[in-house]
């Protein structure tokens, strides 16, 4: 049987001699996607800044505008509206209501739904939420501080494992693969709510995941090449894990790709992150951060001495050649 | 390396196989496992967004908490002073602050009212630390702060009160599956799967049950009360079931006076206590107002019964012996620790001890949860298909292998979950796809080492035995971080992050063990029967 090869057997592709082409790029990518955060913003969810959201499925598709209006009427405060999965689905986001008792988010929901039934006969409500503004800032504060503190943990795992360059250089290949894709969220204004934050987190997971991959087999080479040239190396080490780099990245999407085309719209936003995370991923994996390693000064030789310290299972020096 | 005993391959098979029986029940609808006799087999739960249903947070008013503990320890006072053979004349009591202050008109009796003051406090925990510290300031003045753990410990007990209100509240709702449990210091989370109606819920939880004490009608004649004949001015009211009685016990009654003697508004607290003869009992504490009527009628009444009578359903009544005057009553018989403390409860929960605000509501139809799983089901199926069709045409026989384990990973998972009783949420199955992919990736580290190793020349056996090795440690190095970020998750996260981590962290072990493991046994397997000379991969 002839299998299927993606990558052929000995590439030898010079990843490292694009290094500065690909910081700039890098740089590039990351500072824009920080500026649209900053200038456009994220379309926080309901999770995230309070409010009231109602989701409503119509028989027919009725105009955003003309939904809009209706509503209006009904001196709520400015209805936010966006069709969701389909164009006769939409979701309507809503301040809180002024009035600060039991009742009145109550009041509010049945007030709006009864209106759009009025108007609109067959209508459904698919859900309603209502956050308020204590919860979603606590929310917003738990979701950051849960992605710095795993790409910190990350980081300073890899530094212990192996060298302190290897920490730096995969903190900021995540950053940027971070910034790049809430780039994304700001660019298309998909809704940002907790389920991305779970994307998010994955999406580091998946990075520092090809990540280790790639230090794993470059530390494996410092040792068994003592003497070779640390750009030499890097490229040596990339190239070696390519075929599984390509592969892997491959089936995930491959994977992604059916959910995000059959998983249905509540899954859409999330799934969109995570393709974009996995491809953002692997090229920084690839381009970024072992290149990053050697403008950070890493050679064999001190590795060679960083050996002395024994680190468990890892030490494969005992490799003959 | 590339010897696996037999023992040790039963052992892996049982395990796998085990999973798959596990998983099972969890994929087939409520209505067929139950067919088959599989009801009582563990299940994965549905999170409200894949089932449908409403959600509440609520959150206790800690604020209205401290200040009903304030205005309580302001009357306590009041009364204490004024008790007894000496009477403690104060004033000027002011509550501003948060601490209680009030001043001693005899300054000879100011040793006398901080002891006073000093045996209204209560130790809380083990350290043996009061809940209120008295202090005499500028020599005249009695301040009396609650201490920090004074404060948690009455916000505790609010919390564990007002989270069994809640609980029985919605089990009265009936067959429905509730989830009722405390959050963090001051918060309730409510699920409740199928419920559309949150107004209705909200209402459930917010109503007030009614807790009234009444006098027995002691002419009433029993047979007359049976057949739900009252006396004039008297009504029929039906025992509360208790929870160990068999459901076809006839209902017992009661013909009670219609005027209430005390209202639950007059108690202030309910708790399990001992009596005399170290025998379970429970202990009532009533306001000041509420101990003088209460005095009053057990001075006229000595001897009769009183019923406690929870949303016209009698608790208990007690007979009583004699005229209970200082606020306070115990009430014993023939209690067990477990019927007392219910009791206890019961009269704890006519209220709300604390207010309780919702701070999150979410509501999922059931078209939408259907919808979504249905979507979800779907593109699993496809994913899989992908996947699996994928590595076959990639790796060939050992693309078979890693096929396998994906796929009794994916059992496993299921059956953990199942058994951890986990509930499956949307960001839960896409943790899922994820889990999937870096087991994938485990099999692709593997087999691409192998073909490495092949390439460099080795042979067969040897660049297997290296493939694993290698790969090996590149995966536990990788699990290791997956493993730390879905720690982090776990532990930061809240709803949907929560759930993606479970499944993340399980996931993490389960495809450790299928990647590495399973799928070097199938290979050594193999290569010690056919002995093969060349490898396809």
């Amino acid at each position: 049987m002839r299998l299927l090869k993606l990558v052929p057997d000995h590439t030898n592709i010079g990843f490292v001699r694009l290094r500065y082409w690909a910081f700039a790029l890098t740089a590039a990518l990351t500072l824009a996607a920080a500026a649209l955060v900053g200038v456009r913003g994220l379309n926080l969810g309901v999770d995230f800044v309070g409010g009231v959201l109602i989701e409503a499925r119509f028989p027919t598709s009725p105009s955003a505008d003309q939904v809009r209006t209706d509503i209006d009427r009904l001196h709520v405060g400015e209805a936010a509206l966006s069709t969701f999965g389909a164009p006769n689905v939409f979701s309507i986001r809503l301040p809180l209501p002024a009035a600060r008792d039991e009742g009145a988010t109550n009041r509010l929901i049945n007030g709006v739904e009864s209106a759009l039934k009025a108007k609109y006969a067959g209508v459904t409500f698919n859900r309603a939420e209502t956050v308020s503004g204590k919860v979603s800032n606590e929310l917003i504060r738990n979701g950051l501080l849960a992605v710095f503190l795993a790409v910190l943990a990350i980081a300073i795992f890899s530094w212990l494992r192996y060298e302190w360059q290897f920490g730096v250089s995969t903190f900021v290949a995540i950053m940027h693969d971070v910034l790049v894709t809430l780039g994304f969220f700001a660019l298309t204004r998909l809704e940002f709510d907790l389920n991305i934050v779970a994307a998010v987190l994955t999406i580091i997971g998946y990075s520092i995941n090809d990540k280790i991959v790639i230090d794993d087999r470059i530390r494996e080479n410092m040792r068994k090449y003592r003497q070779m040239d640390m750009r030499a190396l890097v490229d040596l080490s990339v190239n070696e894990t390519l075929p599984r780099t390509v592969m892997t990245s491959l089936t995930v999407l491959l994977a992604l790709g059916s959910l995000l085309i059959f998983g249905g719209p509540v899954l859409r936003g999330f799934t969109a992150a995570m393709m974009l995370g996995v491809i953002v991923g692997t090229y920084s994996s690839i381009y970024v951060s072992s290149s990053l390693l050697i403008s950070l000064g890493l050679t064999p030789q001190i590795s060679s001495s960083g050996k002395k310290s024994p680190s468990g299972p890892s030490s494969g020096a005992e490799r003959v050649r | 390396m590339l010897d696996f005993p037999r023992w040790k391959v039963i052992w892996i098979w049982l395990l796998l196989l085990a999973g798959v029986a596990l998983a099972v029940p969890s994929l087939m609808p409520e209505s067929v496992a139950g067919r088959l006799g599989l009801a009582g087999m563990p299940r994965i739960n549905l999170g409200l967004d894949l089932s449908g249903g409403s959600h509440l947070l609520l959150e206790a008013d800690t604020a209205d908490l401290a200040k009903q503990n304030l205005q309580r320890m302001e009357d306590t006072i009041r009364t204490e002073m004024r008790r007894g053979d000496t009477r403690i004349d104060i004033g000027d009591i002011s509550t501003a602050g948060g601490r209680l202050s009030f001043f001693v008109r005899d300054i000879g009796q100011l040793d006398a009212a901080v002891e006073r003051a000093r045996t209204q406090t209560q130790a809380v925990g083990v350290t043996g630390q009061r809940d209120w510290n008295v202090n005499v300031v500028d020599s005249t003045r009695i301040v009396m702060t609650p201490t920090q753990a004074g404060t948690a410990d009455s916000a505790d007990k609010a919390m564990k009160t007002a989270t069994e209100v809640v609980r029985k509240r919605i089990d009265a709702l009936g067959t429905r599956e509730p989830t009722i449990v405390r959050e963090g210091a001051t918060r309730i989370l409510v699920q409740v799967p199928g419920l559309q109606d949150p107004a209705g819920l909200k209402a459930l939880i917010g109503k007030t049950a009614k807790l009234e004490f009444k006098m027995v009608d002691m002419n009433a004649d029993p047979a007359q009360v049976q057949a739900g004949h009252a006396p004039p001015g008297s009504e029929i009211l039906q025992f509360a079931k208790d929870p160990g009685e068999p459901a076809n016990a006839p209902p017992r009654y009661l013909a009670v006076q219609r005027r209430a003697i005390l209202s639950g508004d007059d108690l202030i607290n309910a708790d399990l206590s001992r009596d005399d003869n170290q025998q379970p009992a429970v202990s009532l504490k009533f306001n000041p107002s509420g101990g003088r009527k209460f005095a009053r009628a057990t001075q006229e009444n000595s001897g009769k019964l009183f019923a406690m009578i929870l949303d016209n359903q009698v608790l208990s009544a007690p007979r009583i012996d004699e005229p209970i005057l200082g606020g306070n009553a115990i009430i014993h018989g023939s209690f067990t620790v477990d019927s007392a403390n219910q009791l206890a409860i019961a009269l704890r929960s006519g209220k709300l001890p604390v207010a309780l605000k919702v701070i999150e509501e979410r509501t999922v139809g059931p078209q939408l949860g259907a919808d979504s799983i249905h979507a979800g089901v779907i593109a699993s199926i496809i994913a899989s298909v992908a996947v699996i069709v994928f590595m076959l045409v990639t790796y060939g026989r050992f693309g078979v292998y890693a096929n396998l384990a994906v796929i009794f990973n994916i059992f496993v998972i299921l059956a953990v979950m199942a058994l951890l009783n986990a509930t499956l949420t949307l960001p839960g199955i896409a943790g899922f796809v994820l889990t999937i992919g870096t087991a994938v990736d485990a099999n692709v580290l593997i087999n691409e080492r192998i073909r490495e190793e092949r390439h460099r020349g080795r042979g067969v056996v040897q660049s297997v035995e290296l493939g694993y090795k290698e790969a090996s440690r590149t995966i536990f190095e990788a699990n290791t971080v997956h493993f730390i970020s879905g720690i982090i998750m776990l532990l930061l996260g809240s709803g949907p992050v929560k759930g993606f981590a479970v499944v993340l962290l399980i996931g993490i072990f389960i495809s450790y063990f299928t990647a590495v493991v399973f799928t070097r046994m199938l290979t050594a397997g193999w290569i010690r029967r056919n002995r093969p000379t060349e490898i396809h991969i």
